[in-house]
């Protein structure tokens, strides 16, 4: 999971666009994360047994939202926090995870298909490569076998889906209609308290440092400014619908050549 | 240095996709301003007969990469013989469409071959002899700038839609390179064993030119036949806000948003959308912008080209009799 700032957060850019400006912004669970662990969740159970554990790569605030998703009800969390790890590409986080990974027993990985602040759809696959795993992406329903050694899978697909089977472990990355996220309930929180929130250092994965946060990092961003604002809208006027209709195809035919 | 600049092809059913020769078109000039070479590089079971859809767009090579194995999309099929022919070639650079089938298919052979990537581009430019990207962050909020380091070849993916192909040059050749890549049935791990197409002909709502889109003033489900007969007539494919999808009017491939699909038309006809931040971020980047809804304070009318503010079940049939009448003259 990834904290990420609410989708309804103001961002800001410092003035000379060398960085993004989060102050003041309200965080959350990153919504693909979500479905994800709501599908973990749901898995643990229908199967009436498995732990579920999350994986959060971040700075010291992630800890109230890896408390969240606690709450929601999975049983562990590694907190991946560094100044190693600071200034990651999305190849460079996937890389520091599958350090981690590596060290406990999986069966399913889920992951976003994206963080809704970079909106870069990489680390679930890279994760996977790194792992040598398979992967899934945009899963919309997972049925695990009871052997738990394969998963059946829907994924979307361009104007359709398609059915999947895939061996486990693997990891799937998750597209909205997978599942509707609980809240955490009061119980829930109260529990999440007490449950182990693990923070990892650079060296306890063994990570080479070269190769994670701004020295590892293969992409980087220079530059950061808000969207050109568009030009103000023209509304249209008329003394009936009809007529502001035909107004508007007018010059959508006409100015604009639009249709 | 000077290994070559790739686009791979992204091909359906022996169709390719238009993002392709969008990205051909823009990487022409990045290619004679480096001094190399533009190849296309088409993966599939059956594709000769694309080889030459690519010249014409500004490639001066065309890999045909065909085995019985990549019939089917699947990440790993398609990821080793991407990456077995980067190893082997390469490249200084490679690029996808940001379709499903790039998004899937990038980052893998990004890490298998230790390349740097940048995702969902919208823009590329040289400066100087840095190759830099340009990609929306926080749903369109925020465009960052993003330069290359630490690896010998970048990807980047861009966007459907956005980039603007050049006409075709049917006087432009290619020269053809066919590939027969080493893949064995162990390397494909997942098994697909069903494809269901539920808009088979439709065009896709990250491909379409025009969207009609309708949204929580559309009221109910049944309405949105005059959004269908709108789209019909314009040749628009049809959308749905949020509050539509989740009021079960209109199924969640439809949606169009920060959790639905990001759009890129030249024409996007919002109707009874408020355009809340959320919605904004899957079409705000659509070269025009038309609202219709009957609350004056809905936030779509501060970000439209043009906006009508009445009664959509008056004006969207008003609106396709007008367009009738005008495409009859």
């Amino acid at each position: 999971m990834k904290q990420v700032p609410d989708t309804e957060a103001q961002i800001r850019v410092k003035s000379d666009g060398t960085d993004v400006v989060l102050d003041g912004v309200k965080f959350i669970i990153s919504p693909y994360d979500e479905y994800g662990i709501e599908e973990a969740l749901r898995i643990k159970e229908k199967m009436g047994a498995g732990k579920v554990s999350l994986m959060c790569m971040g700075p010291a605030r992630c800890v109230e939202s890896i408390r969240t998703g606690l709450a929601m009800g999975a049983d562990d969390a590694f907190h991946l926090d560094d100044a190693a790890f600071e200034g990651s590409d999305p190849l460079a986080t996937a890389k520091a995870l599958a350090a981690q990974i590596k060290k406990l027993e999986y069966d399913v990985i889920f992951c976003g298909k994206q963080a809704i602040d970079d909106d870069q759809s990489q680390v679930g696959v890279a994760l996977a490569e790194n792992l040598g795993i398979p992967h899934v992406s945009l899963v919309t329903k997972v049925e695990v076998a009871a052997d738990k050694k394969s998963a059946k899978v829907s994924r979307q697909i361009v104007g359709g889906e398609e059915i999947i089977e895939v061996p486990l472990p693997a990891v799937l990355t998750t597209q909205k209609g997978l599942n509707e996220p609980r809240y955490a309930s009061l119980p829930g929180i109260m529990k999440a308290k007490k449950k182990p929130l693990a923070p990892v250092k650079a060296a306890d994965i063994g990570i080479d440092a070269a190769t994670v946060g701004a020295a590892g990092a293969k992409t980087k961003g220079i530059n950061f400014s808000l969207p050109p604002a568009r030009t103000a809208a023209k509304i249209i006027a008329g003394a009936s619908p009809e007529e502001k209709a035909a107004t508007l195809a007018k010059a959508l035919r006409e100015d604009a050549k639009a249709i | 240095m000077g290994k070559g600049i790739w686009v791979f092809a992204e091909q359906e059913d022996g169709k390719v996709r238009k993002v392709t020769f969008e990205i051909l078109s823009n990487m022409r000039k990045i290619a004679d301003a480096k001094g190399e070479q533009l190849s296309a590089v088409c993966l599939g079971k059956d594709i000769a007969a694309l080889a030459d859809k690519f010249a014409p767009y500004g490639a001066d090579k065309a890999y045909i990469v065909s085995h019985d194995l990549l019939a089917q999309y699947t990440t790993d099929g398609y990821a080793k013989a991407l990456a077995d022919l980067i190893v082997k070639e390469q490249p200084s650079m490679v690029f996808f469409g940001a379709t499903v089938m790039g998004k899937d298919l990038a980052p893998k052979v990004a890490v298998r071959v230790n390349a740097g990537l940048a995702a969902d581009c919208v823009s590329m430019k040289l400066e100087g002899d840095k190759f830099v990207v340009r990609r929306p962050m926080f749903s369109g909020k925020v465009y960052a700038e993003v330069a290359f380091q630490n690896t010998d070849i970048m990807m980047a993916s861009f966007r459907p839609n956005v980039l603007v192909a050049t006409a075709p040059d049917a006087a432009r050749t290619a020269e053809v390179v066919n590939v027969t890549p080493e893949i064995a049935a162990s390397d494909i791990r997942v098994k697909v064993v069903e494809v269901v197409k539920t808009a088979a002909g439709k065009v896709d709502l990250t491909e379409a030119e025009r969207i009609v889109s309708g949204g929580r003033g559309m009221k109910g489900p049944e309405n949105y036949a005059m959004i269908e007969e709108l789209a019909g007539v314009i040749g628009a494919t049809v959308g749905a806000s949020r509050a539509a999808v989740d009021a079960g009017w209109r199924p969640v491939s439809d949606q169009v948003g920060q959790t639905g699909k990001v759009v890129s038309p030249n024409l996007y006809i919002a109707c009874g959308i408020s355009g809340a931040i959320q919605h904004y971020a899957g079409m705000g980047t659509s070269k025009m912008i038309v609202a219709i809804n009957k609350d004056s304070e809905a936030p779509i009318f501060t970000k439209c080209d043009y906006g009508i503010v009445d009664d959509l079940f008056k004006v969207v049939p008003a609106l396709t009799a007008e367009v009738k009448k005008l495409m009859a003259e």
